[in-house]
């Protein structure tokens, strides 16, 4: 039986080195250890100078992404076994730049998720007073539930090809965020976040080939909230501002 | 070397629940102040995340503001502070409301209200959810809202090393940037530390990596004083290998705690008689520091079963069936399956009691202000105290909306009456950085291993301030803690390099859960009677005469830490007996 099992790891200390290598390690094949236990067996037993993000190892806080041959993944949810007879190659997310080893550069990420304005948009004074809640019935809740998922892993951009050749792409986790605020009843936002959607050619150069949710450890879809937008949202919104007279009806 | 400088009006430290509420609090207190907002990681990681069952808040017309207090008083063995209390319960419902209003994704009743379930140690349902991941969409709705604030500059992944203090006031902070190695002073006319807790103490724990208890330590070595520290809250259903807390909401939909045997073994413990439907305080939902010392019990028995991480009994839900499961507890379903392989549709969930969360903290007063002039503490770092000896379930992540909103508001109340910066400040921020150079990154030969010091410290905390504690067990992990200080001294650092060295915020990590371990430690050797989760071989009974008392944990250099007591605030419920199940 395998008792261990090996790991090429991406390194890449920009003082060291000036191009990235990969250094194997042996670790122990043990049933329970995910790819992030692995890792931090290295960090601890063997080379204290590995580098890599991580902190709830339970799927939730969306800090462990990294490319497990080749695939995008949370390395806290992969088995090792899975892998076996090995060796894994483990990587730092692509599509993004890279720090140092694992850690990826996520800027550009978070000014996305903050550009489609992810937060309860209300007109004018309709806000209700503090002591009532807006209803909501789980039908309701249920409509945009799915979107409100995302952990912000950050796998979709890792695995799509429109924000690999068009950085200016929203991408899937930021519009499927934009998408879990259109479809809340308590929002009336939609229409300033449509227009913001649509100034991105990125959306429409999303082919729906889907690879965003294929690789979404949470089930969110992004690749259908894009598409939905294409189909639904954005036609109303062209509808708005195009036919004569056509605004606000 | 010298460090880069930075200004802003109020300085946060921490950006989960606590952090977050805290900042748009300010906002909203002035909108014209500055709010910097540091984290170790980026917001959306924060261990709020993790938070499962749910929050409490009185709503429906059956239940009673002092119904929650009592709950909590009750469930605290009386170590809380009623007038905490009485505001916290008092504030809660607004809070939950604005955060209802932001967004937040709250499970509902057909007819679009707010739904509400019943929690371990709570008499009435109050406990509002979002399905069984509460804390994520709480945490994920607060970042969000924070983004649309121009006032609140954040500084992500950046890690504090110190507290600027002159003059006798908290004046901001010194950090590491992370992906540059770069040292930044931060000065500030308040700072609020709102860092979470430090469960990364104990070997068994639900809290994440980053639960090192930073925020408790950089008081602490500010000279403010650490709260009821001896009180460690173990949750009683963890997954043994990883800590996975596999929440109270499995209980209270109906699961049972079984014995080797399959033995619902709490009723053996005044918990209740068994019911085939769950029965509010009573057995399964008892409080957690009950249902975790049966376990003790049960394991000195020899009635637990035995696995490759040490011993466990079984949480059984299979008699809810698959519907029940997938549409009230499938973040359960999924952690067992993707974590630990086990479908607990079809198989027994094996547990044990890991720990939770810390009563103890910074001590602050009801408006989240600390000792020390112009800090501030809110959420699990902070202690008030309205958690007592033990804190109920879903308590905290209101706590961290209550008393993140009170401590910003504060913060801001004394920012706008601003007094001028010392002059001192960057001279003090220029030392930290040569400390952190000397100590850490210039450091050459050190021997001893960050993980196994890290590892013996486990050990001894578990064995000797665990669940059970006495003289001889807390004189015993004193006396490791006190070594293991020393060897820090020697300490191999491999990692020299400036970009992202995580090697480096380790160290660091395990320097602040050091000077943690020795005030619980300190702390639980001076209560020499058993409260809530603070239980005495050798002292079992509780003692109002003279413990009836926060203690408060004084870090003296090179010496033991000094333990003050202040007296607990008692308002309208006299010390009782706490009584469950009957």
């Amino acid at each position: 039986m395998q008792t261990h099992i090996s790991l090429d790891v991406f390194r890449y200390r920009p003082e060291q080195e000036s191009e990235p290598v990969f250094q194997r390690y042996e670790v122990p094949l043990r049933k329970d250890w995910v790819i992030l236990d692995a890792l931090n067996y290295i960090k601890d037993q063997v080379d204290g100078t590995l580098s890599f993000r991580w902190s709830c190892r339970m799927g939730v806080c969306g800090s462990c992404g990294m490319m497990v041959n080749g695939t995008p993944v949370l390395t806290c949810a992969s088995f090792l076994e899975k892998f076996a007879p090995g060796p894994i190659r483990v990587e730092p997310l692509e599509n993004f730049p890279v720090v140092r080893d694992l850690v990826i550069e996520m800027s550009d990420f978070m000014d996305k998720l903050k550009k489609v304005k992810p937060w309860i948009i209300r007109r004018e004074e309709e806000e209700k007073s503090p002591a009532t809640e807006y209803l909501q019935t789980p039908s309701q809740l249920a409509d945009y539930k799915q979107y409100s998922m995302c952990i912000n892993c950050m796998l979709c951009y890792a695995a799509c090809p429109v924000y690999g050749l068009e950085p200016g792409f929203t991408g899937p986790a930021a519009i499927a965020l934009a998408q879990r605020y259109n479809l809340d009843n308590r929002d009336q936002g939609q229409q300033e976040r449509m227009e913001l959607l649509s100034a991105d050619d990125g959306i429409w150069q999303c082919t729906f080939v889907g690879e965003c949710s294929a690789v979404c450890p949470k089930g969110v879809d992004p690749a259908g909230a894009i598409q939905r937008y294409k189909v639904g949202g954005a036609g109303d919104w062209w509808k708005s501002v195009l036919l004569p007279f056509g605004k606000g009806s | 070397m010298s460090s880069h400088q930075h200004e802003c009006d109020v300085l946060i430290i921490g950006a989960g629940g606590a952090g977050l509420r805290a900042a748009i609090a300010v906002v909203e207190a002035n909108p014209k102040l500055k709010i910097g907002v540091i984290s170790k990681v980026y917001p959306m990681r924060s261990h709020t995340v993790s938070a499962e069952g749910g929050a409490a808040a009185v709503i429906k017309s059956n239940d009673s503001l002092d119904h929650h207090s009592y709950d909590t008083i009750s469930g605290g063995d009386w170590m809380s502070d009623q007038d905490a209390v009485e505001a916290f319960v008092q504030e809660a419902p607004k809070e939950m409301i604005r955060l209802e209003h932001w967004g937040c994704p709250w499970s509902r009743q057909e007819d679009g209200l707010v739904a509400v379930r019943p929690f371990g140690g709570m008499k009435n349902e109050r406990t509002w959810f979002a399905a069984d991941k509460t804390g994520f969409h709480m945490l994920h709705t607060l970042f969000q809202n924070t983004l649309k604030y121009e006032q609140i500059e954040r500084f992500d992944e950046w890690f504090v090393t110190k507290l600027l203090v002159d003059d006798g006031r908290c004046q901001g902070a010194v950090a590491i940037e992370m992906a540059t190695g770069k040292m930044h002073s931060i000065t500030a006319g308040a700072v609020i530390l709102c860092t979470g807790g430090c469960g990364k103490v104990f070997p068994y724990t639900t809290n994440a990596n980053i639960k090192t208890g930073d925020g408790m330590a950089l008081a602490y070595r500010a000279n403010v004083p650490l709260k009821d520290m001896e009180f460690v809250q173990y949750h009683p259903t963890g997954l043994p290998f990883t800590g996975i807390l596999i929440t109270e909401a499995t209980r209270s939909e109906g699961g049972h705690l079984l014995n080797k045997d399959g033995y619902r073994y709490l009723q053996d413990y005044d918990l209740g008689r068994p019911e085939p439907k769950p029965v509010l305080r009573s057995m399964e939902l008892g409080p957690r520091d009950r249902l975790s010392q049966a376990f003790v019990k049960e394991q000195e028995k020899g009635r637990t079963l035995t696995g490759p991480y040490g011993s466990f009994v079984h949480l059984d839900i299979r008699h809810l069936g698959e519907k029940i499961i997938n549409a009230k507890l499938p973040f359960v379903r999924e952690l067992c399956l993707k974590y630990e392989n086990i479908d607990p549709i079809k198989e027994m969930i094996p547990v044990r009691p890991v720990v939770h969360y810390m009563m103890g903290g910074i001590h602050t007063d009801i408006h989240g202000a600390t000792p020390l002039e112009g800090l501030y503490a809110a959420g699990e770092v902070a202690c008030v105290s309205i958690n007592g000896a033990n804190r109920l379930g879903s308590n905290s992540l209101t706590e961290l909306l209550v008393f993140g909103a009170r401590a910003g508001k504060s913060a801001a109340e004394l920012v706008s009456g601003k007094k001028s910066k010392s002059t001192a400040l960057h001279a003090l921020a220029s030392e930290e950085v040569a400390r952190i150079e000397r100590q850490f990154l210039k450091k050459t030969g050190g021997t001893e291993r960050i993980a196994d010091l890290r590892k013996e410290m486990h050990q001894t905390m578990e064995a000797g301030a665990g669940i059970y504690r006495s003289e001889a067990t807390l004189l015993k992990s004193q006396g490791v803690i006190q070594s293991l200080q020393e060897r820090f001294h020697n300490v191999s650092v491999s990692d020299a390099s400036r970009t992202f060295n995580t090697e480096l915020i380790s160290v660091i990590e395990l320097s602040y859960m050091l000077d943690i371990a020795e005030a619980i430690i300190q702390s639980a050797l001076h209560r020499k009677e058993s409260r809530g989760s603070h239980q005495r071989n050798d002292y079992p009974k509780r003692d109002d005469t003279t413990y009836l008392a926060h203690s408060l944990a004084y870090r003296k250099e090179k010496e033991l830490p000094e333990i003050k007591y202040s007296p607990v605030t008692i308002t309208r419920w006299p010390p009782g007996e706490r009584v469950y199940g009957r």
